[in-house]
């Protein structure tokens, strides 16, 4: 036996938890699996990557066309509307593939949850990072988007990075709360379409946040803090001198606050319900 | 452990040297309890808890385990028993850390390896080879040292050519092969198995019991979940045997697996108790037949070998000149193996038995007979060589375990002996 006397120990078996077993292992495991997952998809169909792009290059063409053709609501707000577009469509689309494959993640995973021990966080945590891995291979398609409109660089162009952590945090919470409580109510599958749906119009993707005259309708766009994350990058990346900063479209800093009470609401819950679900997991499935 | 079937030619008498009773403790488990809550209508949705917010949720609440304390010592070869539904498997369960247990403590040494029913948590979209990284990874192996393992592991699971196919595609015989391959190679100290020998080919099972000798050898500590007793009298130190969800029997496996035989047949034998009451045409009556044990106590069990203690009730309605009562014991093709009888005297010592007396047949039998079900006719003759009046087809059965399976009706005491003679020997 190669193991050192030390770990011969009797140590106390807690059972089955969200995280556990050492961080090394929960790393190497969620890395694993994200990076399985994607490879499964990318060499699973005969276009692999090209399917998780085409989606929303055709949502944005159509949208291109109804917005800048049809409604002009863009073309007149916003200076490169096509980017702007595209670069809400490609942050939007990692929010909802993620968050959707979660909700049925542990369930379609049931038998290596029935039947192995690990920390049940990989599951749905994997399913966000496979989602990252796809818009990460989005992304270069929007610079060289980005690049082609003659959008300049700026030095903000360096906080990106922020944001895509606050959205990350964000999709990872609601995955973890729609991953177990799938588990137990199947209609949150349906539901969720319906949510996300609605959250993909509240977010100023396909129109500006000030695309309307007077404040209410901005104030109340704030309180998402989806609405929040896309405006900031859209005044980090595209530089719009023009465009209010999240503080004047929110109306003051205290209308930040609903938004981020929200966020950190989802967060907490999402930590919280896992958390108390996961040694159950195994059980309900 | 790089190869362990050609490191090791299979040492047929494993019986390697007992851990000692005060040898380092492995597994501790202290009055584990589970209790699973069975809900009898299940709220499956959003509109079921809306729209009956109040509804009282009703549930059975199903005892798993009721108290379960243990130890295994490190290098025992640890087998748990019981019936489909004892609680065995939710234990090993626990004991893997895939439910949590609701009261009681484990405290275990070492790294653990879980192989829980078939197949070890694969993921069937993937293909052997990606499954057995992660199994490896969730095994708490770094990627690194999995990768190194894997053509071992793919090669002990003769599964060469199929390593880049998706499980989805495998047959369950390739699947099991894949997932005890894996398990040989984890590398753990603590091994939980749960059923996983009963597959495979005949070359493949002989290539898991040369691997299970080799850890046995190896000193690993090992919980074996079976039904088979063969398996648990082959490999094990010690066996536990649950039934209920409490302990019935732990310590030697031979006397562990009597104990779960007798167990198995205790509940699933119907006797034919109806059938005993019967009036024949003289008015004699059969009121009962069963067999005891040696204490006394109605049994519808008997160890191979031990003696056959048939008892009998009958009441005389009428006047009877003469009675004699036997009894054919026959096996499960109906055919009658044996009988034996006795004539009925009253008190007084005369043939002639007075209405409305009561009579008890006993007979003791040398048990012959090989394992299986068998029946107790009973026929009742009003006279000597008369006719018979009343005849009891199945007046009761019983059930011998234990002994080797055997081609034959019946299983002899008997010496074999077998020679050699030495070349050129006169």
């Amino acid at each position: 036996m190669s193991a050192p006397e030390t770990t011969m120990e009797l140590r106390e078996v807690r059972g089955p938890s969200a995280l556990g077993g050492g961080r090394r292992r929960f790393l190497d495991l969620l890395w694993l699996m994200s990076v399985t997952e994607f490879k499964r998809v990318y060499f699973g169909t005969v276009l692999g990557y090209l399917w998780s792009l085409i989606r929303p290059l055709m949502l944005f063409g159509v949208l291109l066309f109804v917005f800048t053709q049809i409604f002009k609501v863009g073309s007149e707000n916003v200076e490169h509307y096509p980017v702007f577009l595209l670069l809400g469509i490609v942050l939007f689309t990692f929010f909802q593939e993620s968050s959707t494959n979660a909700v049925t993640s542990v369930v379609s995973q049931e038998g290596v949850v029935r039947k192995t021990q690990f920390p049940r966080l990989v599951i749905p945590l994997a399913t966000v990072l496979t989602g990252a891995f796809n818009f990460c291979l989005n992304l270069v398609i929007v610079f060289v988007f980005i690049f082609a409109f003659g959008v300049e660089p700026t030095w903000t162009w360096l906080l990106f990075p922020i944001a895509l952590a606050l959205l990350f945090v964000f999709t990872a919470a609601v995955s973890m709360a729609l991953s177990v409580l799938y588990v137990r109510f199947r209609d949150i599958a349906i539901i969720w379409t319906v949510v996300a749906q609605v959250l993909f119009y509240a977010t100023p993707i396909l129109y500006p946040v000030d695309f309307k005259e007077g404040g209410d309708f901005e104030h109340l766009l704030m309180v998402n803090p989806l609405a929040v994350i896309f405006e900031q990058v859209r005044i980090w990346i595209l530089a719009e001198p023009e465009a209010p900063s999240i503080v004047q479209a929110a109306g003051g800093w205290l209308g930040l606050l609903p938004a981020t009470v929200i966020f950190l609401a989802v967060c907490a819950f999402g930590a919280w319900i896992f958390n108390r679900d996961a040694p159950r997991i195994a059980e309900e499935l | 452990m790089s190869d362990p079937v050609a490191a090791n030619p299979a040492p047929l008498d494993s019986r390697a040297p007992v851990p000692q009773a005060g040898g380092p403790v492995a597994i501790e488990v202290e009055n584990l309890k589970k209790a699973f809550r069975i809900p009898t209508h299940r709220v499956d949705s959003f509109k079921e808890r809306i729209v009956k917010p109040f509804a009282p949720r009703e549930y059975r609440e199903l005892k798993a385990l009721d108290g379960i304390s243990f130890d295994v010592r490190r290098g025992e070869f640890f087998g748990i028993v019981g019936r489909n539904g004892s609680g065995k498997s939710t234990l090993l369960k626990i004991l893997a850390s895939i439910y949590r247990a609701d009261a009681g403590k484990i405290r275990m040494a070492g790294r653990l390896a879980p192989f829980i029913e078939l197949g070890v948590g694969f993921n069937v979209e993937l293909t052997a080879r990606e499954n057995v990284v992660l199994n490896g990874v969730m095994m708490g192996l770094t990627p690194r040292e999995t990768r190194e393992r894997l053509d071992s592991v793919i090669e002990f699971a003769e599964l060469g050519e199929f390593a880049d196919l998706k499980l989805k595609n495998y047959s369950s015989g390739m699947l099991v092969r894949l997932a005890f391959s894996v398990m040989m190679q984890a590398d753990a100290d603590v091994l939980l198995i749960d059923e996983v020998l009963a597959v495979g080919d005949a070359s493949f099972q002989q290539k898991c019991a040369d691997a299970f000798h080799e850890m046995k050898s190896a000193g690993k500590t090992i919980v074996l979940v079976t039904h088979e007793m063969a398996t648990v009298e082959e490999y094990c130190h010690r066996a536990m045997l649950v039934a209920d969800g409490k302990i019935r029997q732990i310590g030697d496996p031979a006397e562990t697996g009597r104990e779960y035989m007798k167990l198995n047949f205790e509940k699933g034998v119907e006797t034919g108790g109806e059938t005993a009451s019967l009036t024949g045409a003289d008015g004699a009556r059969l009121l009962d037949c069963w067999l005891e044990d040696g204490a006394g106590q109605r049994v519808t069990t008997l160890e191979q070998g031990e003696r056959i203690r048939l008892r009998a009730e009958l009441e005389v309605e009428r006047e009877a000149a003469g009675l004699t009562v036997g009894f054919v014991i026959a096996n499960a093709d109906g055919l009658g193996l044996f009988e034996f009888g006795v004539e009925v005297e009253d008190a007084d010592g005369s043939a002639t038995l007075a209405a409305g007396r009561r009579v008890k047949v006993s007979a003791e039998v040398e048990n012959p007979l090989a394992s299986g079900r068998h029946f107790v006719h009973c026929g009742i003759q009003s006279h000597r060589g008369g006719e018979v009046s009343l005849y009891s087809h199945n007046a009761a059965d019983f059930v011998i375990f234990g002994g080797a399976p055997s081609k034959g009706i019946v299983a002899l005491e008997h010496e074999v002996e077998a020679v050699v003679e030495a070349e050129g020997a006169q």
